[in-house]
């Protein structure tokens, strides 16, 4: 009976870290893509 | 001017301008007498006296942090903490005055809530009192430092519970625990522990509180 | 070079805790307990950092201690919250009730929980600048001094709250359970590190892009 409980806890912490992972990635692309727009600005100055 | 001498003159300040006022004193006199009304129709009837002591510290609780929460407003209001860090008093002294006028407020109030709750609900022993006093000094103390904060921010008073609050529950747990419990000694002594330790760090950190 | 030893670890303890160590017979939950204590001692250790970041703040006027303090502090919130859902998860299939006021840590750690939730409520509410990284440095340098005060408010509280004390870990550890336990806890804290340095890099490098583009504009 008490298994369910233990495999939601250690399905919390799994999930929790998996999210985590991919709030970093996500920003991770957004700050590729807003440099890649500044390296454009940059070019596009001359 | 020396350290007790500028606090001296703060908390004077304030208390002279609350007798001009007169709005804050009564304001939390009213609040916490209304507050015990309240308590008396939210406690079933089998709850008992020791029910009534704990909500007698929740009635303290939030009657100072009505009164903490004008704290700073006439200081924020006239630009007068910035010119009070730009003197050459001891930035500590600005909180330590803050403290003594806040603790007399409170004091003031409580000199009636304390015989109210005496004739609404139940005796008042002695050691239930000393805790009311020790524990309006951390109260006071950590409160006004506090308010200091949250005066600093966009949210001003909306955030002076959220920060008081978790602060606040040693003081909660000394304090029902010497009215409650037979022997208050280790009670009172822990709630002048929490005394100690907190004023020594309001005071050593104030200075980066006003200054940038 | 974190990341792949965290991963290391975690496979490790995950397969220690299921594979290797013998369950216990009073306990059948106690497996939650390999991952509960570390998380929870993860969280304070990450405070503790944030506090320590927060002193050289103040004293050493060291400027990027203030956000290398914040990431600390988030990871320990993020860690804080983790271990009140595995403690009410542990509570619930231990003693059939989501919530034990009777548990000292679990209590503990719901107030500084509080404490914390409201450093980010401070924090947000200041425009950022020096102003704000002192304000934040002296509230988590606050928290430091309210945990062993909190503790002790806590017992001290048993004694007219709850007569009965429920002391947990009572039970010696076998060697087996210890080793589990000590994978289980340096797994959780090259976790924290990682996170950490992951955040920190990515705020870091927010901040510059964001100059960068101002300069730009």
């Amino acid at each position: 009976m008490s298994e369910k409980y233990v495999a939601a806890a250690y399905l919390v912490v799994f999930v929790a870290v998996l999210g985590y992972v991919v709030i970093i990635g996500t920003k991770l692309t957004r700050l590729e893509a807003t440099l890649a727009e500044l390296v454009e600005r940059v070019r596009a100055r001359g | 001017m020396t350290f007790f001498g500028d606090v001296a003159t703060l908390a004077r300040k304030d208390l002279l301008l609350e007798l001009r006022a007169r709005d804050t004193l009564p304001a939390m006199l009213l609040f916490v007498v209304a507050a015990l009304v309240v308590f008396h129709f939210a406690l079933p009837g089998e709850a008992g006296e020791l029910a009534g002591l704990g909500l007698l510290w929740v009635a303290i609780l939030f009657t100072a942090l009505l009164g903490l929460s004008r704290a700073w407003v006439a200081e924020r209001e006239q630009g007068v903490l910035d010119a009070l860090v730009l003197s050459p008093a001891d930035r500590s002294a600005i909180w330590v005055g803050k403290t003594l006028s806040s603790l007399a407020f409170l004091v003031l109030a409580e000199a009636i809530a304390l015989p109210a709750f005496w004739i609404f609900f139940t005796n008042l022993d002695a050691p239930t009192v000393a805790g009311v006093l020790l524990a309006d000094i951390g109260l006071c103390s950590v409160g006004a430092f506090v308010a200091a904060m949250s005066t600093a921010t966009r949210a001003r008073e909306l955030l002076l519970p959220v920060l008081f609050l978790p602060l606040a529950i040693p003081l909660v747990v000394g304090g029902v625990g010497a009215s409650v419990v037979d022997d208050p000694g280790r009670y009172l002594a822990f709630l002048g522990l929490y005394d100690a330790l907190f004023a020594t760090i309001c005071w050593a950190s104030f200075e980066y509180v006003v200054t940038e | 070079m974190l990341p792949p030893l965290a991963v290391v670890l975690f496979a490790t303890a995950i397969s220690l805790i299921f594979f290797w160590v013998p369950e216990d017979a009073d306990d059948p939950a106690q497996r939650i307990f390999y991952f509960h204590v570390p998380i929870a001692l993860t969280a304070y250790s990450c405070f503790g950092w944030g506090a320590w970041k927060a002193l050289r703040l103040l004293w050493k006027r060291d400027e990027r201690a203030d956000l290398e303090s914040y990431v600390a502090i988030h990871q320990g919130t993020i860690f804080g919250a983790l271990t009140l859902v595995t403690g009410s998860l542990w509570a619930k299939a231990t003693w059939g009730q989501w919530w034990l006021w009777s548990s000292r840590q679990l209590v503990l750690f719901l107030v500084l929980f509080l404490f914390y939730c409201a450093y980010f409520m401070l924090r947000f509410s200041v425009e950022p600048g020096p102003r704000r990284a002192n304000l934040s440095a002296v509230y988590a340098l606050f928290g430091v001094v309210l945990t062993p005060v909190s503790f002790l408010a806590i017992r001290l509280a048993e004694d007219f709250i709850h007569p009965t004390v429920f002391t947990r870990d009572g039970p010696q550890m076998t060697a087996s359970m210890f080793t589990t336990f000590c994978v289980s806890l340096v797994a959780m804290l090259t976790l924290f590190a990682t996170f950490y340095s992951i955040e920190l890099a990515g705020k870091r490098i927010d901040m510059r892009i964001r100059e960068l583009r101002e300069a730009l504009s």
